[in-house]
């Protein structure tokens, strides 16, 4: 935690680690946001551009909850295997759900 | 992260927080200015205040010249923008756009005449707002970067207000004698916590007025990423009409603006032109919002080859439609009266300076030894912390500076305004690098002072209309204005003579020792500080926020 302390240079492992919390806070959490945003789009039992709309307001907090959880959990490993499950659960949930809305090569 | 979770979100606000911090600041700051964008317009063409304003009964004719000059001058645009003649700004502002990826062309035209309005060559506001969300950089790159730090400071906020053990405490916690260190990051958690709610507001609500550029994967999925009928289907735009290829004259739109108004109550503020001189040519009129939150613009669509009215567009939008049009108001808070604006202003000072002494306190928690050097980090980052807290207050000053002085006929004059508002920002940044750190945080901050001392004197010495100088009947603008820059001089004068009289917590300076207690009146103890301060080493990295 102390980066700044001591000899100042954190260990290539602590390095290594802080990259790959950062990697999985800003790609994982875009990817858990855009997959939400497009499930619920497809979805929300409301008009289709109602559904859009209120998905895609709530798509900034839950790319920051992501990103906060991925901090705040201890092990690296713990958070990516999170982040991972939410992605495929929504991609999955995603496939059904819009699989036939979506012409080719559309899904995000 | 090790460590509970309370530190691995400090953790997180320090560095996420210094990361963006300097974009940070620069949106914040121009953002603000931004609250005022009219009045910077405005005051920037002193020409036009003396032009009287145009009667709605006047707006058809006014409508008809500005087209007929965009016939002669634009007559390959696919889309004319017409800004008609307001009360606060009575001329005509074109705006045409011929093709993606070319510069827009633009034209400020005498509502009565239709000849081009004799007025300084400027962008006046639109640069400060513009720059808030695209930074003068291309706009698709500017976007992305300004949606980026605002993502990132969404998370330094979440993680900010977690790192508070006690954030009701620290509302109302200011120890401003205690160590410098500490009075700093007081003032970073008063400027912080008591807007908070703002910060959160204008944060989020900025991400929403770019939802859908950032996260356009629902419009992907509902409307294979069209967003104009996304647009128009949750009733914020009439339905988009694509061009049928025939060619077909434009009706005269005199008769449609007079409709136009006849339909809708609220001033008519523009009106826009697509696709014409072709078959399915549309005009749209725009009115202004009415009174309210929410950011809806009541619109009326004539067929512009026939002139009949297509579509009429005026509130009940559904509720998520409503509640992401409201977002974009509070952001834009064209609602807000005098007194409301005046605390929105405030409000975005204070996130300004939370985030200017956010940086600073970064550079003080790090401060070496009193015999060691400065590793070239701090360096790097305390020279940034000056280029930014100081030089973009500078830069700005002096595109105000430009405005009053380049010549009014000068070629490519609102370019060189610009060009001058970069050469202050880049002239206090290379100051900073090169001379050592109290100085030039000294002379930069003075130096803004001085600036905005130089536009109110460039205001009065070249404005005959300035109330203080024809005493009867003068613009009261400029009189705010100039109020404005005053207070703005002040406070920079301040900080400037704080940072002279100011205490480096570790490296002691003899020779100044002795003016302090003359300077600033302090506890008697206080030549003694110096001593305990070098203590609390390992207990900051705990106390920071």
């Amino acid at each position: 935690m102390n980066v700044t302390k001591g000899s100042a240079r954190p260990r290539l492992a602590e390095a290594a680690g802080l990259v790959g919390r950062v990697v999985l806070a800003a790609g994982g959490g875009y990817a858990v946001a855009a997959l939400s945003t497009a499930l619920l789009s497809a979805t929300l039992p409301l008009p289709r551009s109602e559904a859009v709309t209120a998905a895609t307001l709530a798509s900034f907090a839950i790319l920051a909850s992501v990103a906060v959880l991925v901090f705040a959990i201890s092990s690296l490993r713990h958070a990516a295997a999170a982040v991972l499950g939410a992605i495929l659960v929504l991609g999955a949930g995603l496939w059904l759900a819009a699989g036939p809305l979506l012409s080719a090569g559309g899904a995000p | 992260m090790k460590g509970s979770v309370r530190q691995s979100m400090a953790w997180l606000h320090t560095w996420s927080g210094l990361v963006v911090g300097w974009v940070l600041l620069a949106i914040f700051v121009t953002g603000t200015a931004s609250y005022y964008r009219a009045d910077i317009s405005r005051w920037m063409r002193p020409e036009l205040m003396q032009a009287a304003p145009v009667a709605p009964a006047d707006l058809p004719a006014a409508a008809e010249r500005a087209v007929a000059y965009l016939e002669t001058h634009a007559p390959k645009a696919r889309t004319w923008f017409i800004g008609l003649p307001q009360p606060d700004h009575p001329v005509l502002d074109l705006f045409w756009r011929t093709r993606p990826g070319e510069p827009p062309g633009r034209a400020t035209l005498d509502p009565r005449t239709g000849g081009e309005a004799r007025a300084r060559e400027t962008m006046g506001g639109d640069f400060l707002y513009r720059f808030h969300f695209e930074l003068h950089m291309p706009p698709l790159w500017g976007r992305w970067v300004v949606g980026v730090c605002a993502m990132i400071m969404l998370i330094a906020l979440i993680s900010g207000i977690v790192t508070h053990k006690r954030i009701f405490v620290d509302f109302f916690t200011f120890r401003r004698d205690k160590a410098p260190r500490r009075s700093f990051l007081d003032a970073h958690n008063v400027t912080g916590v008591l807007a908070l709610p703002f910060h959160l507001m204008i944060t989020y609500t900025g991400l929403v007025t770019l939802a859908l550029m950032y996260m356009p994967w629902g419009v992907t999925v509902a409307y294979e990423g069209d967003r104009q009928a996304f647009f128009a289907e949750s009733g914020q735009i009439t339905a988009p009409r694509p061009p049928a290829g025939r060619p077909a004259a434009l009706a005269p739109i005199g008769p449609m603006v007079e409709r136009a108004l006849q339909t809708v109550p609220e001033t008519l503020e523009r009106l826009t032109i697509v696709n014409q001189g072709d078959a399915n040519a549309t005009v749209v009129a725009v009115f202004e919002e009415p009174h309210g939150l929410s950011h809806e613009h009541p619109q009326v669509a004539f067929d512009g080859v026939s002139g009949a009215v297509i579509e009429v567009l005026r509130g009940g939008l559904q509720p998520a439609a409503k509640t992401f049009t409201t977002m974009v108001g509070l952001h834009e808070a064209h609602f807000a009266g005098p007194a409301l604006r005046a605390l929105f202003f405030l409000c975005g000072v204070m996130g300004s300076a939370m985030v200017a002494t956010g940086l600073v306190l970064w550079s003080l928690a790090r401060l070496p030894k009193a015999e060691a050097r400065p590793f070239p980090g701090l360096r790097l980052v305390q020279a940034l912390n000056i280029g930014s807290v100081a030089g973009l207050p500078a830069a700005v000053a002096v595109y105000f500076l430009a405005n009053r002085l380049l010549p009014v006929g000068l070629a490519d004059r609102s370019a060189w305004e610009i060009r001058a508002f970069f050469a202050a920002w880049i002239a206090v940044a290379l100051l900073a690098l090169a001379r050592p750190q109290r100085r030039a945080w000294r002379a930069g901050l003075g130096g803004v002072a001085v600036l905005c001392l130089a536009v109110v004197g460039a205001d009065l010495a070249t404005i005959e209309a300035h109330p203080l100088r024809r005493p009867s009947g003068g613009e009261a603008l400029f009189l705010w204005f100039d109020g404005a820059l005053l207070a703005l001089a002040a406070l920079f004068a301040f900080a400037a003579r704080k940072v002279s009289t100011y205490q480096a917590p570790r490296r002691a300076e003899p020779a100044r020792e002795a003016s302090l207690p003359a300077a600033a009146p302090r506890p008697p103890k206080r030549p003694a500080a110096a001593a305990p301060q070098r203590r609390p080493e390992s207990g900051k990295q705990r106390e920071r926020a």
